[in-house]
């Protein structure tokens, strides 16, 4: 288990005020000044030796994201950081918390990044159900112009930076980094095709970075503690310290910082209070928030928590949100929950998850029912293999994915409702 | 609000939300907004604005809100947008209602992190006060919506009513809540069991100083 002395989020339940004088006490905003002065190359460097890999998901390492940012701004064109504060995926509750109890971490963090690429301004892209989180966020960005840590000579660093905060108002795809600029720029939320990728044409046509809010407000921590610290946590190319969160069929459901790589029994067992029932009643998890494929019971209960443990499965670490299900769950109604999910969130821009998520929706619910022919399982997994892969953004693949681990590992599941619905008929008809 | 048709832009709305414009506090806010974004991109605004704007019409009606097409026109003109962009925006976000709603909007999250912890219990406790999904009670206390995820899986089930959560909920706690809303009380939001935040329930398993120091 971590040491209360590694963890980086030491406000993560609210028991201490999010104001910027607390934070000071917590020691945020401690030397920022001190930390910029490295110089912007030596900062991404930090942060590349760190091996910090983005936390909204893909897993991509922040510093060499960092590094595709122009040095110097190409015909006039300022550079931009945008946060994506747009927690949308099921089960995924932790950038929530950082920003109704840390902002200041999310601040800092925001300043000394788009220092180190360059940036100009940043805006942070916080989801629109996030009212009062919302409230709090803006009244935290007033707090650090206040003391003069943002704006003109950003904490006395010389630098001049802005921050504002925008918020969504209700589009799960606009957690898509290009579907993100495009609702900034007040459109609707429909991913741009890539490439042009966003560092070299983003928001407003200029060079772009788009984090999660995790990767952001981790880096002063990491900056102060040096790169050393975060890298020796963790397994390699897994290291560092990761929100989890705990949500389904545990005792005590929670949000709790953890060494990456923990074993999945140790999480539950420390944070989560079991599973409900007992180990030997646990199902299936869905790791990494609602996009990943399920993990069996009996291969997740020792898996390390982590990008290459869960991909080893099968699966993906995705934001860490493990969605645990015990063996009361109706399996196939859980996933056909999210099938719906992804119906009701397609942007609706290409047809294959225009049309087939609903497609895929529909069958799912006959399956739930057993009201389905034992070929149609194939054809449904055939279906999500044209989805997959064939979309401007990743929204079809997060369709596609639950669907094909769910025929995986339960089709005997599917096919026993699909036979028992159909004997009352046989007998019927007899 | 995805479940209710929209309701369409008739002599009748017209001749209530017509003559729309910010009241002198919003014009001040909205200002603001606009000026959060470079000049010339004052389209950026949209979103922040639409919002404002069913919150006025909302405080106007006594309910939550909603955006009428001459409201749309007039906060499309604030920022030189044509309408049919900023009906494109209205229609492509749910958290913009196309038709009236009531005085609570209740939102209850149906995906599967809630459901497995019991939304359909929520959804129980809303059914017997006589709500039903996409409709607004007689009374126009209520609106009941399903709604997809809303970021509070570690307290699931959960509700949103207005601007506030309620988390943790039970088929009685829910029961409870909408009770104290239809006698004009104000529920506590947050956590319902208790607890503290996302902290696991019993008290934290780390950082227990944190909690100590707080009593």
């Amino acid at each position: 288990m971590l040491d209360d002395k590694d963890r980086i989020f030491t406000n993560v339940y609210g028991f201490q005020p999010w104001n910027v004088d607390a934070a000071i006490r917590r020691g945020d905003w401690d030397d920022t000044k001190g930390l910029m002065s490295r110089g912007q190359d030596q900062l991404i460097e930090d942060i590349k030796a760190s091996g910090l890999r983005g936390r909204g998901g893909a897993g991509f390492p922040t510093g060499m994201k960092w590094s595709f940012m122009p040095k110097e701004p190409k015909d006039g064109r300022p550079s931009f950081l945008v946060i994506n504060a747009d927690e949308s995926e099921p089960g995924s509750c932790k950038d929530r918390e950082i920003i109704r109890h840390d902002p200041h971490k999310l601040i800092e963090g925001a300043l000394i990044a788009g220092y180190a690429m360059r940036a100009r301004a940043a805006y942070i892209y916080i989801r629109g159900e996030f009212i009062r989180e919302a409230e709090t966020l803006f009244a935290a960005v007033a707090e650090a112009y206040d003391r003069g840590f943002l704006g003109k000579n950003a904490a006395g660093s010389g630098y001049d930076f802005d921050l504002f905060v925008h918020r969504g108002a209700g589009a799960y795809i606009c957690g898509e980094e290009t579907a993100q600029i495009e609702s900034i720029e007040g459109k609707k939320g429909q991913p741009r095709l890539k490439p042009p990728f966003p560092a070299g044409v983003g928001l407003y046509g200029c060079p772009t970075t788009v984090n999660n809010v995790e990767s952001i407000a981790v880096v002063p921590t990491i900056l102060r503690r040096g790169p050393a610290w975060f890298a020796g946590i963790g397994r390699a190319g897994n290291v560092g310290t990761k929100l989890f969160q705990l949500s389904g069929h545990v005792n005590t459901p929670c949000v709790v910082e953890e060494a990456m790589g923990i074993s999945f029994r140790e999480l539950v067992d420390k944070h989560g209070g079991g599973i409900r029932g007992g180990w030997d009643n646990l199902l299936a998890v869905i790791p990494g928030g609602s996009s990943v494929p399920l993990v069996p019971a009996a291969q997740i209960i020792d898996a390390p928590m982590d990008f290459d443990g869960l991909k080893a499965l099968g699966s993906g670490l995705g934001t860490a949100a493990g969605i645990v299900m015990d063996k009361s769950t109706d399996i196939v109604r859980a996933i056909s929950r999210i099938s719906y999910f992804y119906k009701h969130e397609s942007c609706g821009q290409c047809t294959p998850c225009r049309e087939g998520t609903g497609w895929m929706w529909r069958v799912m619910e006959r399956l739930r029912e057993g009201n389905a022919d034992i070929s149609e399982i194939d054809m449904l997994e055939e279906v999500t293999r044209q989805v997959e892969g064939h979309t401007i953004c990743a929204l079809g693949d997060a369709a596609a994915w639950p669907i094909q681990g769910l025929i995986r590992h339960f089709r005997p599941e599917i096919e026993r409702r699909i036979n028992e619905h159909r004997t009352p008929l046989a007998v019927a008809a007899e | 609000m995805s479940d209710a048709a929209p309701t369409p832009d008739e002599a009748e709305v017209r001749a209530r939300w017509g003559c729309f414009a910010w009241t002198a506090e919003n014009e001040t806010t909205a200002k603001s907004m606009i000026g959060r974004y470079p000049p010339g991109r004052e389209h950026s605004a949209i979103m922040p604005l639409l919002d404002l704007a069913q919150r006025q019409v909302g405080a106007e009606t006594q309910t939550q809100g909603w955006l009428p097409v001459p409201v749309i026109e007039y906060v499309a003109k604030a920022v030189n947008m044509p309408y049919i962009r900023a009906y494109e925006v209205v229609s492509f976000y749910t958290m913009y209602n196309m038709a009236p709603v009531g005085r609570y909007h209740v939102q209850v999250c149906g995906t599967t992190p809630c459901m497995l912890r019991g939304s359909d219990d929520v959804f129980a406790a809303c059914k017997q006060r006589g709500l039903a999904k996409g409709r607004t009670t007689p009374d126009g206390l209520f609106t009941l919506t399903e709604v997809e995820c809303l970021g509070a899986c570690a307290n699931a089930p959960m509700v949103q009513i207005n601007d506030d959560n309620y988390e943790d909920l039970t088929f009685d706690g829910m029961s409870a809540i909408l009770e104290t809303l239809a006698s004009g009380g104000t529920p506590t939001p947050g956590p319902q069991n208790g607890r503290q935040t996302s902290c696991p329930e019993g008290g934290p398993t780390t950082l227990k100083y944190m909690a100590e120091a707080q009593a």
